[in-house]
């Protein structure tokens, strides 16, 4: 594998190699599963109401499946407008009781715990997480987990110091934050919505998607666990109508949603003419810029990294590969090569690199849009790898000689897919870059720091990496330009959508 | 072809961090580590080099490598014993026809300070002795001076005083300081013909480290996908448990694939190394942890 791939061709014509390879050796890699039985999950999950898990009202339960296997995990509650009118109220109700009125350090002291139970419980946690969404556990293991206590932990300071944070403005805290967040990474967008509102002294309705909610409800015992005053958080489960009926609501002050650009656009609809303050975080196409003088190597990662990360379903996945003419050749066939070691299947297995695509649906969108970019007339390039038969699953795809008006570059896809452009000059570049109605990241790779800042300040979007991609820190904000939406999450900038001043 | 070795690749070196990281996750278990401990054992130059070496200790060191643990089935042999010049003789000798190879450093190691003349006829005198492997070291003062070309010509000139023996071209990654460095130095060794690239003596700290390692393994890459050709690549100093074996192994694999994965590609300069691989192997055969005393400490 690897490199004989590309090089059969060359070695035919030159057979200058010196000795005698040892073709026979055989090194594969031994499945290594991690181990689910300390992954405690309940059959049935109620909504979590107040402090305490309770019956729907719509008495309507439906199934959460392990899409790398499409076994049903648990039955989960679908909460209807008289549920959301349940939770609102509750968190109305801690907001004035209890939380509004505790001292700012008192409520640290909460949100702190939480992060540390969080970190007692990782190892149920990221199973739990690799099982619903079906990303690799070296994922969940060594990221979302982690980073979902680092969030917890990060706003927890910051709860008593919010006058020194936004000196002479009295910041004050909103009431009821209603927060949809999506199935890509479930737990850390529930730390990264829930943590600044109670740090800044809101009360949280939560919404996990349909098809992940599996390890929100584990964080609904976590806060239960905590002693936290009963209706801080309420975490309910069910589809968009149930986060319809959250947006809706009159008694919530604030909206945070994190999702696709269409569901985005609905709710700042049904929102118009209220008070209700909102941010959004909204799809992504994020430009991955190599210029010539790159350290190629590390670019190829960084470029695999930037797109195949959680089999690609990450909002600033970098999904437009732009590499100069002069590396292009080289970069292209590296990036094949890398490509081959990379190892898709179970997602509990250590050694996984690729888990299985989110839900059935997701899947096909994902294959249609290889139709369409096939049919496009692009090149397409699989890696050899072999699928699994059951569950959902996606082989790691490039399209090679994409264009501008090609619909695989123009529309998100959420998926392993990556199209390659090239580019001759940095006009060209930043150029084709911006034109796109997303902004949300970008990536560029060169070894000069002059370029670098150039770029920073001319490419329309709210995160730029400079060689490497995908990094992220509570401490930094994150969050898009135009229509990849607006607000900033993470950071001190990530306290002020939960303020009034 | 014009060379510019101003122009190497540049190198990032958190990313080059990241790589590593990433090779330390994946899990080696059962048929897989059995065949990866025992390859690791076959790869191993072990290798004595002090002032205080003497033909006794030499020829201890050669039985070891020839019987690293016999009453374990199915052990390999070590790849090679390296030594200095004056032991080369000694060596062969002991060595008779096990098939493992006599190294022999040269080019007044480990300094390299010395005269080109010194330097050839230090290694013609190994190879003359019967050294089937020469493991050089470059002139790191003339490499950091920036004179590219001096130490191009050195490695050239050395590799034809080897004749018939493979050149190992030792870098001492410990004293150029950067990663960009190393990389340049690889590729100057490469192109000037060695077999294999080295990374330390051994006598300076840091010695082999994975991102050095990852580096050069890079540079054979880039050279093999331009010509075809495959170079040789040694880590040398600070590999002594299995557990850092088995994770260069998978650095080996993911970066240049299975072709790589044999004594002729592939060689751990090391002497403590080989006892852990033997522990390990024993405890896969036997269930149990040995008691190091049950091990030959040559």
């Amino acid at each position: 594998m690897h490199l004989e791939v590309q090089n059969k061709k060359l070695n035919k014509t030159m057979s200058i190699t010196k000795g005698t390879p040892n073709t026979d050796f055989n090194w594969e890699y031994a499945p290594a599963p991690e181990a689910k039985d300390h992954a405690k999950l309940k059959k049935q999950y109620d909504l979590f109401i107040n402090g305490e898990f309770v019956k729907p009202n719509s008495k309507k339960y439906y199934n959460t499946i392990n899409p790398s296997n499409e076994e049903v995990l648990a039955q989960v509650a679908e909460a209807n407008e008289k549920d959301v009118d349940l939770a609102v109220t509750a968190a109305r109700n801690a907001y004035e009781k209890y939380w509004k009125k505790m001292p700012a350090k008192e409520r640290a002291k909460y949100i702190f715990r939480i992060a540390r139970v969080i970190q007692e419980r990782s190892r149920e946690l990221a199973v739990i997480e690799s099982l619903n969404g079906g990303k690799p556990i070296r994922e969940s293991r060594d990221f979302d987990i982690p980073t979902a206590a680092n969030h917890f932990f990060y706003y927890a300071g910051w709860a008593d110091k919010l006058e020194y944070a936004f000196p002479n403005r009295h910041p004050q805290s909103l009431g009821v934050a209603a927060q949809i967040i999506p199935w890509n990474f479930p737990l850390l967008m529930a730390a990264w919505k829930i943590a600044p509102a109670l740090a800044t002294g809101n009360t949280v309705v939560l919404k996990p998607a349909e098809s992940t909610p599996l390890t929100a409800l584990k964080l609904a015992e976590i806060i239960q666990d905590c002693d936290l005053p009963p209706g801080v958080v309420n975490i309910i489960t069910g589809f968009g109508n149930t986060g319809a009926a959250m947006v809706k609501h009159p008694n919530v002050n604030k909206i945070a949603f994190t999702g696709s650009t269409d569901v985005g656009k609905i709710i700042q609809k049904s929102i118009a003419g209220t008070t209700k303050k909102i941010t959004l975080e909204l799809g992504g196409k994020a430009a991955n810029i190599v210029f010539e003088d790159a350290p190629i190597n590390q670019a190829v990662e960084g470029i695999i990294n930037g797109i195949f990360f959680n089999q690609g379903h990450v909002c600033c996945a970098g999904s437009r590969l732009f590499v100069q003419e002069g590396v292009a050749e080289e970069v292209i066939s590296k990036l094949k090569a890398r490509m081959e070691t990379l190892i898709v299947g179970d997602p509990l297995d250590k050694n996984t690199d690729l888990g299985a695509i989110n839900s059935k649906e997701q899947l096909e969108k994902i294959q249609s849009f290889l139709k369409i970019g096939v049919n496009e007339g692009l090149e397409m390039y699989q890696s050899s790898c072999s699928l699994p038969k059951k569950g959902f699953f996606c082989k790691p795809t490039l399209f090679i000689g994409a264009a501008q008006s090609n619909r695989v570059v123009q529309e998100e896809i959420f998926g392993p897919v990556l199209t390659i452009q090239t580019f001759r000059t940095i006009e060209e570049v930043i150029e084709k870059a911006n034109n796109i109605p997303y902004g949300l990241s970008a990536g560029v790779w060169t070894d000069k720091g002059s370029k670098i800042f150039n770029l920073t300040s001319k490419l329309r979007a709210g995160v730029i990496w400079a060689n490497t991609y995908n990094k992220f820190d509570p401490t930094s904000p994150f969050g898009g330009y135009k229509e990849s939406g607006f607000g900033r999450e993470g950071g001190l900038h990530g306290l002020m959508p939960y303020l009034k001043f | 072809m014009t060379l510019d070795f101003n122009h190497s690749p540049t190198i990032d070196q958190v990313g080059i961090e990241e790589r590593v990281a990433r090779f330390n996750t994946r899990s080696i278990k059962k048929q897989t580590k059995v065949s990866g401990l025992k390859l690791a054992l076959n790869m191993i130059d072990l290798t004595t080099l002090e002032g205080k070496d003497t033909e006794g200790k030499v020829k201890q060191l050669c039985m070891k490598a020839m019987h690293p643990a016999d009453d374990i089935i199915g052990l390999p042999t070590v790849a090679a014993v390296c030594v200095y010049p004056s032991y080369v003789s000694i060596a062969k000798k002991t060595l008779g026809k096990s098939g493992v190879k006599v190294a022999s450093v040269s080019t007044a190691f480990p300094s390299g300070n010395s005269t080109r003349e010194i330097k050839l006829s230090d290694t013609k005198f190994a190879v003359d002795n019967g050294a089937d492997e020469i493991d050089m070291v470059i002139s790191r003062g003339e490499f950091l001076k920036g004179n590219y070309n001096f130490v191009f010509d050195e490695i050239a000139a050395i590799k034809q005083a080897c004749g018939k023996a493979r050149l190992k071209v030792i870098l001492e990654t410990g004293e150029l300081s950067t990663l960009d460095n190393i990389r340049k130095a690889s590729d100057i060794a490469i192109y000037a013909g060695a077999d294999f690239i080295k990374t330390s003596t051994g006598k300076i700290q840091p010695a082999a480290t994975m991102p050095v390692t990852l580096v050069m393994l890079e540079a054979i890459k880039d050279y093999y996908l331009k010509t075809g050709v495959m170079i040789g690549m040694k880590p040398a100093g600070g590999i002594s448990t299995a557990k850092q074996a088995l994770q260069y192994l998978v650095m080996l694999y993911e970066t240049l694939g299975p072709k790589w994965m044999s004594n002729e590609w592939f060689r751990f300069g090391a002497s403590s190394l080989a006892n852990d691989l033997v522990l390990q192997l024993a405890k896969e055969q036997k269930g149990v942890y040995y008691s190091k005393d049950y091990i030959s400490i040559d």
